[in-house]
């Protein structure tokens, strides 16, 4: 270890939704990394620590190691000749670089979509058809005498989330923390997470709609038929203690991950949740709030909803924003093959999407933003090595609650970070453009169909 | 590069300069109105055309996290009002929660070009400046959430008034706010907190804090008064809604005595009757108050009926209009400092409430004795779209469509006002006082809602046509810190706006009093809350009035 050492206080941990601010960086700056990061959990000690910054040239082109202006050149390029240019990721990038992404798409006429397609789209539906009762962490730490987690590991994914917000934190209301509430793990398996909670509720696969939908008719006062507990696993007795608890408590949450979301039911299991979090609040309060992962999912969410009106799954192909989930999703476009180049940004979709998706992604010109070498990186005609947000660089992310958290850069990278990369394309994107109109017209996004 | 402007021959309606509708040249150079400028780089012929200063909105929701919820809940709204781009401005979507472009470039449609977001919590400020830096061509600022923030009332009910007033000037700095809203004075504890119940008296003691409603309105009206807040407090009150509510807002009223108070859209304040019955009208009572009390400013609060969302920090209100259809609603609150309600809405003709809401809006604005002090809106987009204000305008012009207009309204509802027998129109001179001269005035934006040397070069140049929504629904030419953008009804350019804001001095010693609260409290890092500002793009800092004692 180095003499050069250098602490930041105060800066946030984006390698899940939980956003920890509370991070205490000690920096190694002749080694370029993070030698300890206090109050950080298991997997954000690792998240800064392995972070490095490795000998790579900052842009690559057909593999080839090439200037940034010509890299940013040929991705205009790309963008502006493709008739159905796509953009994906962005849940691991500050919402300046999103702000720069929507634009670049609305001015090609693209189709913009980020991971939440893939991850709590299902949510972004349900909230759509039902609503949303909900709240900042801050109120469940203060206030929350009833935790229920529903198809979600806190232990193993947001290792913070029951010592900072939800089950040990002291509160307002709350001064003597878990002996102040009462948890409830509902799961299909027991999961690490349950030794955390009072009450664990096994159910059978694939069945949670079917036991959300029991709870709503109950706490509705109305009769569920006998063979419940075949159909779901979950005797009525349990069901009956549930609704009294959800009743009774002064504040009850709902915390949701994608063992609701992903699986059979989808949207209408995210619905049922958030319909019963609502018909709650007829005899308490009680709010609901899905378990987000990545570090900036929702800050995406939140500027593709301000610039387009729509929270992902958007396209401008007329001019305009449009929304529709299994047209614009990325995974749909790709596997369709409507989509002719792609701009991928911190995300690696070559290496989890399914095989005809990843397959098209191979035929098409690839622009990839990453801060590490990926497979996606690794098929993308044009590359850009950019700065790990968060570490080397400032900017904005929204936690999963929507609360809005400046982020403190820890040391420099050699690299650009996705906000300039981004910026650059546009300006290019716009000139490509301007030469582009057609004389006397109005527009230049009234283009000729044929480039 | 701004270039030099001359209007000639239109003629001109700039009531803070009593000029009421007489031909005048306006001269315009670096972004402000001029005396004079020798070689114009363009001359408008303004014939047969009205020239206002730009408009401005003193009450709207346009930007922040409640509003990106309600535009987020509705898609089936937006897929219906498509906001296409052009070679100078981006595309967007419309309806009744534009996206942030729609909402800027529609209100510079209007001839608006300045608006205030008037409830943001201090959490959301930074999500509401990003928004606001992609919300264009207006100047715009908001209002800060301080009625039910829990440290706050915990200094007034151990009596630390002057660290009170220590605590509000550091909240208004560290978010960037323009004034300090006041939402449902402490119903937010029962609301959370007793499985949601609300406060409904001014003098009802909060079991948790131990203070009331009234004890939390006259304490910001003090600071606000004290320090020289250009803008008082905004205060929506409590029992917004409810049959007989009139008498807490006259409470209300005069609990600032006679210091300056701004009462947001005071037409959903206006109701007679009992709780529980149906509502009457008491617009007189409330216009007669304000028509004697010039400390007193207020926006109307218009209702429209066609489509609305409502969306409050007034969290029990939204759960009691969700009852009504029990169709999606979001509850979201924001850790010890604010509730809130979002719901899709629409205002019906057939329906009793709903027309009486809208005849007692038009009561009170014909019945304003000064219409400096009476402002229009329609708390888009609660009441109704800001995009509706054309229409609103002719309804308080045009006394013979009025009349048609209430024929096909409730009639029962209509007679339990006296708006069959206002037979008042609003002249042009009036209307750039309720839009214009007056909120400007009400902000303290001396550079804005007139078009004297050094005012602000916004200005709008409509067609006179005798269909004065017509008229107000497009405007030829806008003009926004002298830059042309909107030339004979085509954008011609794109312009980012300016965020404008107050920073009101305090005891840096405030700092070691929140920290603590803080720490226990809220659940992100004390050092990481306040808004820094790299969050301000173009901005400006409006100053203080000299204290009013």
């Amino acid at each position: 270890m180095s003499e050069n050492l250098r602490v930041v206080e105060n800066a946030t941990c984006t390698f899940c939704g939980c956003v920890c601010d509370d991070m205490i960086l000690t920096v190694d700056d002749t080694q370029k990394r993070i030698v300890k990061a206090k109050n950080a959990c298991v997997l954000g000690r690792a998240w800064f620590a392995e972070h490095t910054i490795e000998e790579a040239p900052a842009a690559l082109m057909e593999g080839k190691p090439a200037t940034i202006d010509a890299a940013v050149a040929e991705a205009a390029r790309i963008l502006v000749e493709a008739r159905f240019p796509i953009a994906y990721g962005l849940s691991d990038t500050t919402c300046e670089a999103q702000r720069q992404a929507v634009a670049i798409m609305d001015m090609v006429r693209g189709n913009i979509d980020t991971t939440t397609s893939v991850c709590h789209g299902p949510s972004g539906i349900a909230f759509q058809g039902v609503g949303e009762s909900t709240m900042t962490l801050g109120e469940v730490k203060n206030r929350a005498d009833l935790v229920i987690y529903w198809g979600g590991n806190p232990a193993e994914s947001h290792p913070r989330h029951f010592g900072r917000y939800a089950v040990t934190a002291k509160g307002m209301f709350t001064p003597n923390g878990k002996k102040d509430r009462t948890v409830v793990v509902i799961d299909v398996r027991r999961t690490p997470s349950v030794p955390a909670a009072n009450i664990f509720v096994q159910l059978k696969p694939g069945k949670d709609f079917e036991l959300l939908w029991a709870l709503r008719v109950r706490v509705k006062g109305r009769p569920i038929h006998a063979d419940i507990e075949e159909i779901t696993g979950v005797p009525p007795a349990t069901i009956e203690d549930l609704v009294q608890r959800m009743k009774g408590c002064r504040y009850g949450v709902l915390f949701f991950g994608m063992g609701l979301t992903m699986t059979r039911g989808r949207h209408f299991n995210s619905g049922a949740l958030l319909a019963l979090a609502t018909d709650l609040n007829e005899f308490t309060h009680f709010v609901a709030k899905p378990v987000r992962g990545h570090g900036n999912v929702t800050g995406a969410d939140n500027v593709m909803s301000w610039q387009t009106g729509y929270p992902f799954g958007v396209n401008f192909s007329r001019g305009y924003p449009r929304f529709n989930p299994g047209e614009f999703t990325t995974v749909d476009t790709l596997a369709r093959g409507d989509a002719d180049a792609a701009m991928i940004i911190a995300s690696d979709p070559a290496s989890n999407f399914p095989r005809e998706a990843t397959a098209h992604l191979r035929r098409i010109p690839v622009i990839s933003l990453d801060p590490k070498a990926t497979l996606t990186s690794g098929l993308a005609r044009v590359a850009f090595r950019t700065a790990t947000y968060g570490i080397n660089t400032g900017g904005t992310v929204y936690r999963m609650d929507d609360v809005p958290i400046t982020m403190r850069k820890a040391f420099d990278s050699p690299f650009p970070d996705d906000e300039s990369i981004l910026k650059a394309i546009r300006e290019k994107v716009r000139e490509l453009l301007l030469a582009r109109t057609p004389h006397g017209a109005r527009s230049a996004f009234e283009l000729p169909l044929t480039a | 590069m701004s270039s030099t402007l001359c209007i000639v021959n239109g003629s001109v309606h700039d009531p803070a300069n009593r000029i009421a509708g007489e031909p005048r040249t306006l001269f315009v150079r670096d972004g402000r109105i001029a005396d004079a400028v020798a070689e114009p780089d363009r001359t408008i012929d303004a014939r047969g055309m009205v020239v206002m200063p730009g408009g401005v909105d003193i009450h709207c929701h346009i930007a922040g996290p409640k509003v990106n919820l309600a535009r987020k809940l509705q898609p089936e709204d937006h897929r219906r009002d498509p906001h296409p781009g052009t070679r100078f401005t981006r595309s967007g979507s419309g309806g009744i929660v534009p996206s942030t472009f729609a909402t800027g470039y529609r209100y510079a449609t209007l001839g608006y070009t300045t608006a205030m977001e008037a409830a943001v919590t201090p959490i959301g400020a930074r999500h509401t400046l990003e928004e606001l830096h992609d919300t264009p061509i207006i100047d715009k600022g908001f209002y800060v959430l301080l009625g039910n923030n829990i440290f706050l009332q915990q200094l007034l009910r151990d009596g630390r008034r002057s660290e009170f007033r220590q605590a509000v000037a550091w909240w208004i700095n560290s978010t960037k706010a323009y004034t300090a809203k006041l939402v449902n004075p402490g119903g937010d504890e029962p609301w959370k907190g007793r499985r949601n119940s609300n406060v409904s008296d001014l003098d009802e003691k909060n079991d948790v804090f131990g203070i009331s409603p009234r004890q939390i309105i006259d304490a910001f009206v003090e600071v606000a008064n004290d320090a020289g807040f250009p803008h008082p407090p905004h205060i929506h009150c409590n029992n917004l809604g409810h049959s007989g509510n009139f008498r807490t807002t006259l409470e209300t009223m005069k609990t600032a005595g006679d210091r300056r108070l701004h009462v947001a859209h005071i037409q959903f304040h206006s109701y007679a009757g009992e709780p529980g019955k149906n509502p009457g009208s008491a617009a007189r009572e409330i216009a007669d108050y304000v028509n004697a009390h010039p400390n007193i400013t207020c926006d109307v609060g218009q209702v429209m009926f066609g489509k609305s969302t409502i969306m409050t920090a007034d969290a029990p209100l939204a759960y009691m209009l969700r009852g009504i259809k029990k169709a999606k609603w979001i509850n979201a609150d924001t850790e010890c400092e604010s509730g809130c309600g979002i719901l899709p809405f629409s205002y019906q003709e057939k329906v009793y409430v709903h027309a009486l809401q809208w005849a007692i809006g038009l009561e009170l604005f014909l019945m304003s004795a000064d219409p400096w002090r009476i402002i229009l809106s329609t708390d888009h987009p609660n009441g109704g779209s800001f995009q509706s204000y054309p229409k609103l305008i002719r309804l308080l012009m045009d006394r013979d469509f009025r009349k048609q207009e209430m024929q096909r309204v409730n009639r029962r509802a209509i007679a339990r006002t006296t708006l069959p027998d206002l037979d008042r129109e609003y002249s042009l001179n009036e209307i750039a006082i309720i839009t214009r001269a007056g909120p400007a005035r009400a902000l303290g934006l001396r550079n804005k809602g007139h078009l004297g040397a050094g005012a602000d070069a916004d200005i709008t140049i409509y067609d006179d046509h005798p269909d004065r929504e017509r008229m107000f629904s497009a405007p030829r030419y806008v003009i926004k810190s002298g830059h042309m953008i909107i030339d004979n009804h085509e954008f011609c350019a794109d312009f980012s706006g300016r965020m404008l804001h107050i920073a009101p001095e305090y005891d840096a010693s405030i700092v070691d009093a929140v920290r603590p609260f803080f720490e226990n409290y809220y659940s992100i890092e004390f050092d990481n809350y306040a808004v820094p500002d790299s969050y301000l793009h173009d901005h400006e800092v409006i100053p203080l009035r000299p204290a009013t004692g």
